[in-house]
């Protein structure tokens, strides 16, 4: 089977423009609608930004190529983020953004894979999506196909058993072909996860059962890059997670100095005013 | 290999005018449109902690939706006796299942999918099987949010239905959830409830000054000799309305508000569906398949009761996401779909 690098890899953009330009779309998909998950978006963009434009085999015109490595979203609240990384891989158009939303879209404020090229399952019920991918690398092994299967969740679902028995199968079925990105923003539905159900010791916990285990900086994009090169280039068959900690609304300062809940609230005239506060900082 | 895909690869959206269609959307969070009543704030939350004042047996539990089960009224006001459990519903009906064990009356809240999908093992042998007095409380049932199916309980109904032991309650209104709170804490055994939180409106009252909730009761609301709808949930609002607006036209509409599911108030539903040869609609927000209709229709049958019948409730699918208002029209459970089918029976 053919391996290759997606033009988007190649190309010469840097990863700090993708991220800043994957949180600009996210920032405009919330104001098409007044509102969505842009804290959870602006926390995960330099994550999706080495995954799409540094890790992933891919090609933007073809999202269902048999070689591509798979990327879960678990976290179907998430789409935001990764419709904003998708139109920035080229894969959605850029035009279908306005229709975020809306009835009838193909970007629904939830992820769901019936709707929206490039989104490999449907998520939402939380906690399903890394069991998902032990299957997805179960099967690409026994086809032979040596493309990597991505499973991105949260700190709220390791609280989650089915995560537990994900993880569990993992690394009993020796999954070497399984990546399982955590965005650690310490936030989920009522509160902090640390004063919700606490996880930690995260990497512990991961190494216990089983897994090669790294945490980073999630906001920090050569650390991101240093980390998913370990884990693909990693020798051996354990499954490799990477713990990102990551701030919610990180890149617009006046969002992120705010009281920081689940559903970040932006009054009608602050959309504008964040997309202003990215245009001042367009990286190179 | 190939996968197949709903989505049409080749399907291309106009970018929508600025400033139409800005109310369109398929968020989770969502009101119902309630025109014309009056609303409450987290009625639940505040009956409970009316209740548990004078009843210290009274726990709550949730699994990381408070806030949106309202139970953070609970929370603030008996911090001591609110047990957050994570996201992990299993855990968190095991858990209420232990705590019963020992003496205590635990409310455990998440959204009624979490309950019945997930968490439906733990309810039916830790809790049902031992006819333990947990009280399962649910928001987003039925189709209360323009989400998609993973936050859709359109199903809810029909996994609980099956489950020996249990007592299921689908509320109307404001009061009807308030009343609701005590008489399932009366009830000794397991009780799932189908829950309306934030802002839920007032409406049987408006329509009958005298209501008051009874579990295990039908309650009928108007009387009318064209057609007798039997409803629960939300879509007795929906009844109500539509029998005032077809009164108009000359159809006189009967309600007969059914908020117990089960088990199922067959005495008064033979009475009332036995009177005359007035057209049988159920209403419901819930698939069509295992709810509240085929338990009337069941039990009409079985008591050689036959006059004509219909339902109203979703389609046997997994629904799309979109607008809430969109949705209940697509599917045949706003006030107006539910009109434009009644007219057409009669
Ligand atoms: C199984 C399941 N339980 C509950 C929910 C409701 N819910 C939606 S988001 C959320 C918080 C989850 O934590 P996390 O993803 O870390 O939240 P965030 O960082 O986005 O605030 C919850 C409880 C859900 N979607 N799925
Ligand atoms: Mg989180």
């Amino acid at each position: 089977m053919q391996h290759e690098r997606s033009a988007a890899v190649l190309s010469n953009t840097s990863l700090a423009r993708r991220a800043w330009d994957i949180r600009r779309k996210a920032v405009r998909m919330g104001k098409v609608q007044g509102q969505g998950y842009v804290g959870q978006a602006l926390g995960v963009a330099d994550v999706l930004a080495v995954s799409y434009f540094h890790a992933l085999n891919h090609r933007p015109a073809d999202p269902e190529w048999e070689g591509r490595d798979r990327f879960l979203l678990s976290i179907g609240h998430y789409a935001i983020a990764l419709y904003a990384a998708l139109i920035e891989a080229g894969i959605l158009p850029e035009a279908e953004l306005e229709t975020y939303g809306a009835d009838d879209s193909r970007l629904p404020m939830s992820g769901m894979a019936a709707y929206t090229p490039g989104m490999e399952i449907t998520g939402g019920s939380l906690g399903q999506g890394l069991g998902i991918a032990v299957g997805m690398a179960l099967g690409l092994r026994a086809k032979g196909n040596p493309a990597f299967v991505y499973n991105l969740m949260s700190d709220g679902e390791l609280g989650e058993g089915s995560t537990w028995e994900a993880a569990m199968a993992a690394a009993h079925h020796r999954l070497g072909n399984l990546i399982c990105i955590v965005d650690f923003n310490d936030q989920q539905a009522d509160g902090k996860s640390t004063e919700t159900l606490s996880a930690e010791p995260l990497p512990d916990k991961w190494a216990a059962f089983g897994w090669h285990v790294q945490r980073v900086d999630g906001n920090d994009l050569d650390a991101l890059v240093a980390a998913f090169n370990t884990a693909r280039n990693l020798e051996g068959d354990r499954p490799r997670a990477i713990v990102c900690d990551t701030v919610m609304c990180k890149g617009v300062p006046f969002l992120e100095s705010r009281e920081i809940t689940h559903f970040v609230r932006v009054e009608a005239d602050e959309w504008q005013k964040a997309l202003s506060v990215l245009d001042e900082t367009r990286p190179e | 290999m190939t996968i197949q895909h709903r989505y049409d690869p080749h399907r291309k959206y106009e970018p929508r005018q600025p400033g139409t269609g800005g109310a369109k959307t398929s968020a989770m969070i969502a009101s119902l449109a309630a025109e014309g009543y009056d609303s409450v704030s987290a009625p639940f939350g505040h009956a409970l902690v009316d209740t548990a004042r004078n009843d210290p047996r009274i726990v709550g539990l949730t699994a990381d939706l408070a806030k949106y089960t309202d139970l953070h009224v609970f929370a603030e006001a008996f911090p001591d006796r609110f047990y957050q459990m994570g996201m992990a519903e299993q855990v968190m009906v095991s858990a209420a299942a232990g705590m019963a064990r020992e003496g205590f009356v635990p409310f455990a809240t998440t959204y009624a999918v979490f309950a019945s999908r997930r968490a439906y093992d733990f309810i039916a042998m830790a809790i049902a099987e031992e006819y333990l007095p947990v009280k399962i409380v649910c928001a987003l049932p039925g189709l209360t949010t323009g989400y998609g199916p993973s936050h859709q309980a359109t199903e809810d109904l029909a996994i609980f239905r099956g489950l020996p032991n249990l007592t299921i309650v689908d509320p109307c209104d404001a009061i009807d959830v308030a009343e609701a709170v005590p008489a399932i804490i009366d009830h000794p055994g397991p009780v799932y409830m189908r829950l309306l939180r934030g802002k839920v409106p007032s409406v049987l009252r408006q329509h009958c000054p005298h209501y008051k909730f009874e579990l295990g009761k039908a309650k009928l609301l108007r009387d009318g000799g064209d057609a007798l709808v039997i409803s629960s949930g939300f879509m007795t609002m929906r009844a109500l309305d539509a029998a005032v607006q077809m009164e108009r036209e000359g159809i006189s509409v009967a309600v007969l508000h059914c908020p117990t599911i089960k088990p199922l108030d067959t005495d008064t539903i033979l009475a009332e569906a036995g009177r005359g040869t007035r057209l049988v609609v159920t209403a419901e927000n819930h698939t069509v398949i295992g709810g509240l209709g085929e338990a009337v229709a069941g039990t009409l049958l079985t008591h050689g009761v036959t006059p004509p019948f219909r339902m109203i409730g979703l389609p046997d699918r997994f629904l799309d996401a979109g607008a809430l208002p969109t949705l209940h029209d697509r599917y045949g459970i706003s006030t107006d779909a539910m009109i434009r089918q009644i007219r057409g029976w009669l």
